[in-house]
């Protein structure tokens, strides 16, 4: 059972995140987490609505306290720190723009949260406009935006940022088929050119196709703690785990 | 019964409630305009210079107000949704009470607090400073504050609490600086309440009766309401009541039409309070301004209920209990505020109905959807003609009938009822609604009709709201002076009016005890009714 009981400090490069028996109570039902991820990884999280992996998401970027166990980002207890302190970015299902500013302001921001924004700073923010393909949307504001384009500027601001963990709580869940591949395509192609070693990636999904593509790892989450975890390939094959299985409707049935 | 039946017995019904409410409203005023031959000369009426001054005051009182009471009203919303300690609920809770209070018994208390003689007046004494004049617009302004600040602040809050969750996140985890947070994230939810807060208070303001009345009084502070009350009680002037009378429905005809143009429902969407959770970087200095600016806004809305308290207690509170005409005048206002209460409710929930029937019904024709606004219109124009003025109009019309002593009670009854229905309306309106978004079609597709439909689909979504509403109308109906003012006598006396009469003889002691069993009443009423039907519902699931 890997990640069931991490040690952080055993391993060679630090793990980028690890969730060491973190406890929440959400509502009725308790949680505890246990899970590491190691630099460079991309994880998905699946699993049935309310298993928690939206709440491990909060936890991990801090908009949630754990009422028990540590959180460490790259060899750092960052259990005490405020979201602003820890070396990750999130980005949600919507709501990732400030609607009273302008897309270059909305990236802006992930470089300084000043109002000033500097000669080279502004060359920054049109590089990463352009390497999401939105050259030139700087103006416009995110309601005069499809749904696709303003997550597109979301993840300029993200990867902007340059914090090596990127939480992705269903950033694409909304958009159709072809357009949430383009988006991880996008994603994968930021992340192999954001340098070495590429930002490691925790991402929750209803779509286990999202997963097979682009994940080396896949958790399945249940009840409030991780119920397995595994390489892509057997976990979504359903082989690795009964319940995993049972959840993508590969398990034979009864009867 | 089908669905189709259903529906047409709903939409009748609440046309026939509707127009019971208007025919009450206007009915009194419009007779006396076509029937009789006392139309007034409003041209002449309006160059009278006592006339424009008066409607100069209340303008300016129902602007200044609502300046005031909107722009402390802005950082105090901003401290409380911001600053996390124990306390908050209480407080949220606390800045509801206002509108609870009778009226009367707020303004007594602004005597209390920063009269001659009160607290303030004492404190400013000491350090050699003149003593406060709390008579005329200073103390008119005062009690607006009082009343509406704290409703302004709630409003305010309420729009912050709808901000998305990831815009709190976003901002934590970028690290925005405190102005920053302002102007991306909070002035924004503040702009879009802004409009309708103020228009709502104005209004409330523009119409405000009970403490022009008390704080107010001669010829430099009397508003159009107090005017037309003195033209009927004291002067007996009908002619110039009347003319006062359209004059002000007009005025408030105009300003809900802007309240209109400026923000829709204003009086909608009170939030919980503060549910958000927000990631604001700590900052001692911040923590400690709001923490002031918390403290400052409780006091100024907690001290007026604390004055009631002290003071009520000092007085003779076993000997008023004992006392015949107080036990009459309390009885005699249950009964007035029960009847007018369940009125209220009745004639709101058949208009409510009538229009969510029209909004899902099958046919989607014009004159269904004008039957629709004119319903919705109906129940705001509610607000157009206030107490005083619905009172005069039947005042002078059943002067030519009847003994209108003898019809007093009645009045009474219906003028609150009539009252109530504008805020029943948005209380409950949004939560049938919503029930019928959700279930309408279900409801549709399996036939539900008459009291089945009644029963599992209106009541279970109205009853909690329709607790609330029944709440408000009692406390409102309770402590309301308006309509009792022009047609109290020695016969027909309610609490308020005994108030006013001790208030009015110099009965400090008496008024002060008086104040304190009005004030329980309203706000045990509020409670017992409200947690009443909250139980109700616990124990039948």
């Amino acid at each position: 059972m890997t990640g069931r009981q991490p040690n952080p400090a055993s391993e060679a490069a630090p793990a980028a995140l690890v969730l060491d028996g973190v406890r929440f109570a959400h509502g009725e039902m308790p949680m505890r987490f246990d899970l590491a991820v190691e630099a460079g990884e991309w994880l998905a999280l699946i699993g049935p609505s309310g298993a928690g992996k939206s709440t491990l998401l909060d936890l991990a970027a801090g908009f949630l306290r754990p009422t028990a166990g540590r959180i460490f980002m790259a060899g750092r207890d960052v259990t005490g720190l405020s979201p602003a302190e820890r070396p990750l970015s999130m980005l949600f299902q919507e709501n990732n723009l400030f609607p009273g500013l302008d897309v270059f302001r909305n990236v802006a921001l992930g470089l300084s949260p000043r109002h000033r924004v500097s000669k080279a700073d502004r060359k920054r923010v049109e590089a990463a406009l352009a390497a999401v393909g939105l050259e030139g949307y700087g103006r416009r504001r995110p309601a005069e935006m499809s749904g696709g384009e303003r997550q597109r500027v979301a993840l300029a601001r993200a990867f902007l940022r340059r914090r090596p963990l990127i939480l992705l709580d269903e950033p694409f869940a909304a958009l159709g088929p072809a357009l949430r591949r383009d988006m991880l395509a996008l994603l994968a192609r930021l992340r192999r050119e954001g340098g070495e070693p590429p930002a490691t990636v925790v991402m929750v999904t209803h779509h286990p196709e999202d997963a097979a593509r682009d994940a080396d790892r896949v958790a399945y989450l249940e009840a409030g703690s991780v119920a397995a975890i595994g390489a892509t390939g057997p976990m979504l094959s359903g082989q690795a785990d009964a319940r995993v299985a049972r959840y993508l409707g590969l398990a034979e049935r009864p009867g | 019964m089908n669905t189709r039946t259903d529906r047409r017995i709903r939409i009748g019904a609440g046309i026939i409630a509707a127009l019971l409410a208007l025919g009450f409203l206007l009915g009194g005023i419009l007779v006396l305009l076509v029937a009789t031959d006392q139309a007034p000369d409003v041209v002449a009426l309006l160059g009278d210079p006592y006339v424009r001054s008066i409607l100069g005051f209340t303008l300016t009182q129902a602007g200044l107000s609502t300046l005031f009471s909107v722009i402390l009203a802005i950082p105090l919303a901003l401290a409380l949704h911001r600053a996390r300690f124990p306390g908050k609920r209480p407080i949220l809770r606390l800045f509801l009470l206002p509108q609870a209070l009778p009226v009367l018994v707020g303004a007594l208390a602004v005597i209390t607090i920063w009269g001659r003689n009160g607290i303030v007046s004492d404190a400013l004494a000491f350090l050699g400073l003149p003593r406060l004049e709390v008579y005329g617009l200073s103390g008119i302004l005062i009690a607006h504050v009082f009343f509406n600040m704290p409703l302004a602040a709630r409003l305010f809050v309420a729009a912050l609490d709808r901000i998305p969750a990831e815009r709190w996140k976003l901002s934590g985890q970028l690290a925005l600086p405190p102005l920053t947070v302002l102007a991306t994230v909070e002035w924004p939810a503040l702009r879009t309440a802004l409009p309708g807060a103020a228009a709502l208070v104005f209004m409330l303001c523009v119409t405000s009766f009970t403490i022009v009345l008390v704080l107010g009084g001669g010829p430099a502070a009397t508003t159009l309401e107090v005017a037309v009350y003195q033209a009927l009680r004291y002067d007996f002037d009908p002619g110039r009541a009347i003319g006062l009378s359209a004059i002000q429905i007009v005025l408030t005809a105009l300003v809900l039409l802007s309240t209109f143009l400026l923000g829709r429902d204003p009086a909608g969407g009170f939030g919980t309070g503060a549910a958000a959770r927000r990631f604001d970087a700590q900052s001692p200095v911040r923590a400690g301004f709001d923490g002031l600016v918390v403290l400052c806004g409780t006091l100024f809305v907690a001290s007026p209920f604390a004055a009631i308290l002290v003071s009520g207690l000092a007085a003779d509170l076993y000997r008023l209990a004992g006392d015949a005409a107080v036990l009459e005048a309390a009885l005699t206002s249950l009964c007035v505020a029960g009847a007018a209460a369940s009125l209220s409710v009745v004639l709101s929930a058949l208009v409510l109905m009538a229009i969510e029937a029209l909004r899902f019904g099958d046919r989607k024709g014009p004159v269904r959807r004008s039957l629709r606004i004119g319903l919705e219109t109906a129940t705001s124009l509610v607000l157009v003609v206030s107490p005083v003025i619905v009172g005069a109009g039947w005042f002078l019309l059943l002067r030519n009938v009847t003994d209108v002593l003898a019809a007093a009670p009645y009045v009474v009854v219906a003028t609150n009822a009539v009252m109530a229905m504008p805020f029943i309306v948005r209380i409950v309106g949004p939560a049938l609604s919503e029930a019928s978004d959700e279930t309408g079609r279900l409801a549709e597709s399996l036939g539900l009709a008459g009291l089945a439909r009644l029963a599992f689909v209106d009541w279970p979504a109205m009853r909690r709201p329709l607790a609330l509403a029944f709440a408000f109308a009692l406390a409102l109906s309770f402590g309301d002076l308006g309509a009792i003012a022009l047609f109290g006598s020695n016969d027909f006396v309610t609490l308020p009016y005994l108030l006013l009469q001790r208030m009015g003889s110099y009965r400090s002691a008496d008024a002060a005890g008086l104040a304190l069993i009005l004030a329980l009443i309203t706000i045990v009423l509020m409670g017992f009714v409200e947690r009443g039907f909250a139980g109700r519902r616990e124990a039948g699931t």
